[in-house]
């Protein structure tokens, strides 16, 4: 019996990539010391969103942009009341959620039961009839190969450029960067607004490409898993990504057991992630030293720039 | 001139109860808009959204009986989020309820008496309370948040309901639908009110609004719990246990939403479906806020959400909309009512240019 390693790499690709644009998104705001724990909600939103234009439109980046709108704009709800009145986050994110999701299936009730049919070649537009690499356009998909440039563009930022250095000032110590000048509540807006457009990608990729079709527990936790991911991350661009993969390894594991013959429960299989996420979470959080030393300090609390 | 937000200088006492009101005022406000949008009359639209549902005494009876495990479940959540503790598990909890009575009540229902039904609410609430013992324990001993933990449990414990009604527990004569057989005699509640679908388990959750009253006004735990939610700081120094808080918070949402789990296949449905929970674990979580963590508050708010669940309905089979437009409403009920929140702690003013107001440095 002998793998084939192609198809497992593909599908571990396919899978993870709604949890890269989550993560990396949740990671930019978390850095910032906001904590959106409405990125679940977010996604549902715009998976429907997402779905319902290019099904009506027949464009896929069409739907993928008003995805990333509608993330966007429910962000900027979480932002008015987390940030700028300064509402407990905790519960904000968890109303968004509450919000999208209902939002979501209310909105996305005439879709289900439509399929979206693309091929992968009209997604890639011309890349796909390049000579050579054309194939890699055709298999791998645009939004694939967008979510890389996505986390090379989220590690420079927090890296090497002079924007993520104040991002990460206003995230460690926000009374300080206040006080040298930066403006605490806009750079907090952004980052927020960003991570809500990202989970919008993430919930468009889940609707358009990963199923292509709308159904209800179609996000199925998967935006939760990515706030647990930054967490499993340290809050580094470069670990979100490995874990986004590792999850989305997990998240196939199921497929693979089948083609190989392993009798467990399907159930169970489809449990693997969850279960996944509930064991990385213990792991990191147990040593207490390494998360006070990795956790941005002024995740969760609200910042007044009057006193 | 401009409208500004100024610190009080107190939380504001009415607008803890005044901003329920508000947000229930601005969703019905919000309704109207769907509702034109869709091409109905807003008006009559959500007086019928909202009366039709109360029309007989059948109907008032589903409006009690859907709001007893939205109660019960609140009010175990509310001991927990007092603490600071966030259980956002109470979907998993009550699904775990469902498991273990159910387990009890297909096992000993057809030969056993009187005596099933009480076993199955016993062993829901340990269900309920292991499901939740789980992120407390990962919580006190690896740090591990017990929202993130709490949630995956949910999606474990739908997958485990999932397997055993397509697996062991499918009905033989079931014509192959994913359900139970059907629960003895044995194993359902008594109906209190003859003509309705209402049954005793109401009345668990009255006793346990007046238990969660007790234990957060009355009691010593209760004083230690609000301390530990308000300033983690000033519980230490005054020797509460943290870790203590952790575990009564938790447990406490994880006995009542097991029992609530027992009450759903031991009452109307008198089967185990894999949907055995139409959200309430989640709903609750909003009944919980809504009713101001406090267990009186939590009974109307409670009757509230029920008539929204009932209402869903209404507007599929008389207005035409999808039923999931319960859950829009929920979501919108919440953010308008944290919303309205802000004015607990900030009240508004309008203000000249000259002399900005001075904020204090705690903000919530």
């Amino acid at each position: 019996m002998g793998f084939d390693l192609l198809p497992i790499l593909l599908s571990t690709l396919i899978a993870g990539t709604p949890l890269v644009y989550a993560g990396l998104g949740e990671l930019i705001t978390e850095r910032a010391g906001v904590l959106n724990m409405g990125v679940e909600g977010t996604m549902v939103t715009g998976a429907v969103v997402a779905f319902a234009v290019a099904l009506t439109t027949g464009n896929l980046w069409l739907g993928v942009l008003a995805a990333m709108a509608a993330g966007a704009l429910l962000s900027l709800l979480f932002a008015v009341l987390a940030i700028s009145f300064r509402a407990n986050q905790l519960a904000v994110g968890l109303a968004m959620t509450i919000f999208g999701t209902g939002l979501g299936s209310y909105l996305g009730r005439p879709y289900v039961g439509m399929a979206l049919v693309q091929d992968a070649t009209q997604a890639g537009g011309g890349l796909a009839q390049l000579p050579v690499i054309g194939p890699l356009f055709s298999a791998v998909h645009p939004l694939i190969w967008l979510s890389w440039i996505l986390f090379a563009a989220v590690w420079y930022f927090l890296a090497r450029s002079r924007a993520g250095l104040a991002l990460r000032a206003v995230g460690e110590a926000p009374t300080s960067a206040h006080a040298i000048g930066y403006p605490v509540v806009r750079i907090r807006y952004w980052a927020t607004l960003f991570g809500g457009a990202m989970s919008g990608i993430a919930g468009a990729y889940m609707s358009t490409v990963y199923a292509s079709l709308w159904t209800e527990g179609l996000i199925a936790g998967r935006g939760w898993i990515a706030v647990a991911l930054v967490v499993f991350a340290t809050w580094r661009p470069e670990r979100c990504i490995a874990g986004a993969y590792l999850f989305g390894g997990a998240t196939m594991a199921q497929l693979f057991a089948q083609s190989a013959g392993i009798g467990l429960p399907s159930e169970l299989m489809s449990a693997l992630p969850y279960l996944a996420t509930i064991v990385v979470l213990v792991l990191i959080s147990r040593d207490a030293s390494l998360m006070r030393l990795s956790v941005p300090a002024s995740l969760g609390k609200p910042f007044n720039p009057q006193g | 001139m401009s409208i500004r937000f100024e610190l009080r200088a107190q939380p504001s006492r009415t607008m803890v109860w005044l901003s329920p009101i508000i947000a229930i005022t601005l969703t019905c406000c919000v309704a109207m808009v769907i509702f034109a949008l869709a091409g109905l009359e807003p008006v009559s639209a959500l007086a019928t959204f909202i009366f039709s549902p109360l029309a007989d005494l059948y109907s008032v009876g589903e409006l009690l009986i859907k709001a007893a495990p939205l109660v019960l479940i609140a009010v175990g959540l509310a001991v927990g989020f007092r603490a600071g503790v966030w259980n956002v598990g109470g979907e998993g909890q009550l699904i775990l309820g469902v498991i273990f009575g159910g387990f009890i009540a297909l096992t000993f229902g057809p030969t056993g008496g009187v005596w099933v039904l009480p076993v199955m609410v016993v062993g829901g609430a340990i269900g309920g309370a292991i499901w939740a013992g789980i992120p407390a324990f990962l919580r006190t001993h690896f740090n591990a948040s017990e929202i993130l933990t709490s949630l995956m449990l949910n999606y474990v414990a739908q997958l485990w309901l999932s397997y055993l009604i397509f697996g062991p527990w499918r009905d033989p004569a079931g014509f192959n639908f994913p359900q139970s057989a059907p629960l003895a005699p044995s194993a359902l509640f008594p109906t209190l009110i003859d003509g309705t679908r209402a049954n005793a388990s109401i009345l668990i959750a009255l006793v346990a609004v007046g238990l969660g009253w007790a234990l957060m006004s009355k009691s010593f735990v209760g004083f230690q719990l609000k301390v530990t939610g308000l300033s983690e700081g000033a519980a230490k120094y005054a020797g509460f246990s943290a870790k203590r808080a952790v575990w009564i918070g938790m447990l406490a949402g994880g006995v009542a939403a097991g029992i609530a789990g027992v009450g759903e296949i031991a009452g109307p449905l008198g089967q185990i479906f894999p949907t055995a929970s139409p959200g309430y674990g989640y709903a609750a979580i909003i009944v919980a806020f809504l009713g101001r963590l406090n267990p009186i508050g939590i009974l109307f708010s409670g009757l509230l959400m029920s008539l929204l669940y009932l209402s869903g309905d209404v507007a599929q089979m008389s207005l035409g909309l999808p039923s999931s437009i319960t859950g829009l409403f929920q979501g919108t009920l919440l953010f308008f009512l944290l919303t309205a929140d802000v004015l607990i702690h900030y009240r508004l003013r309008a203000t000249s240019a000259a002399g900005a107001p001075k904020g204090a440095a705690n903000g919530l």
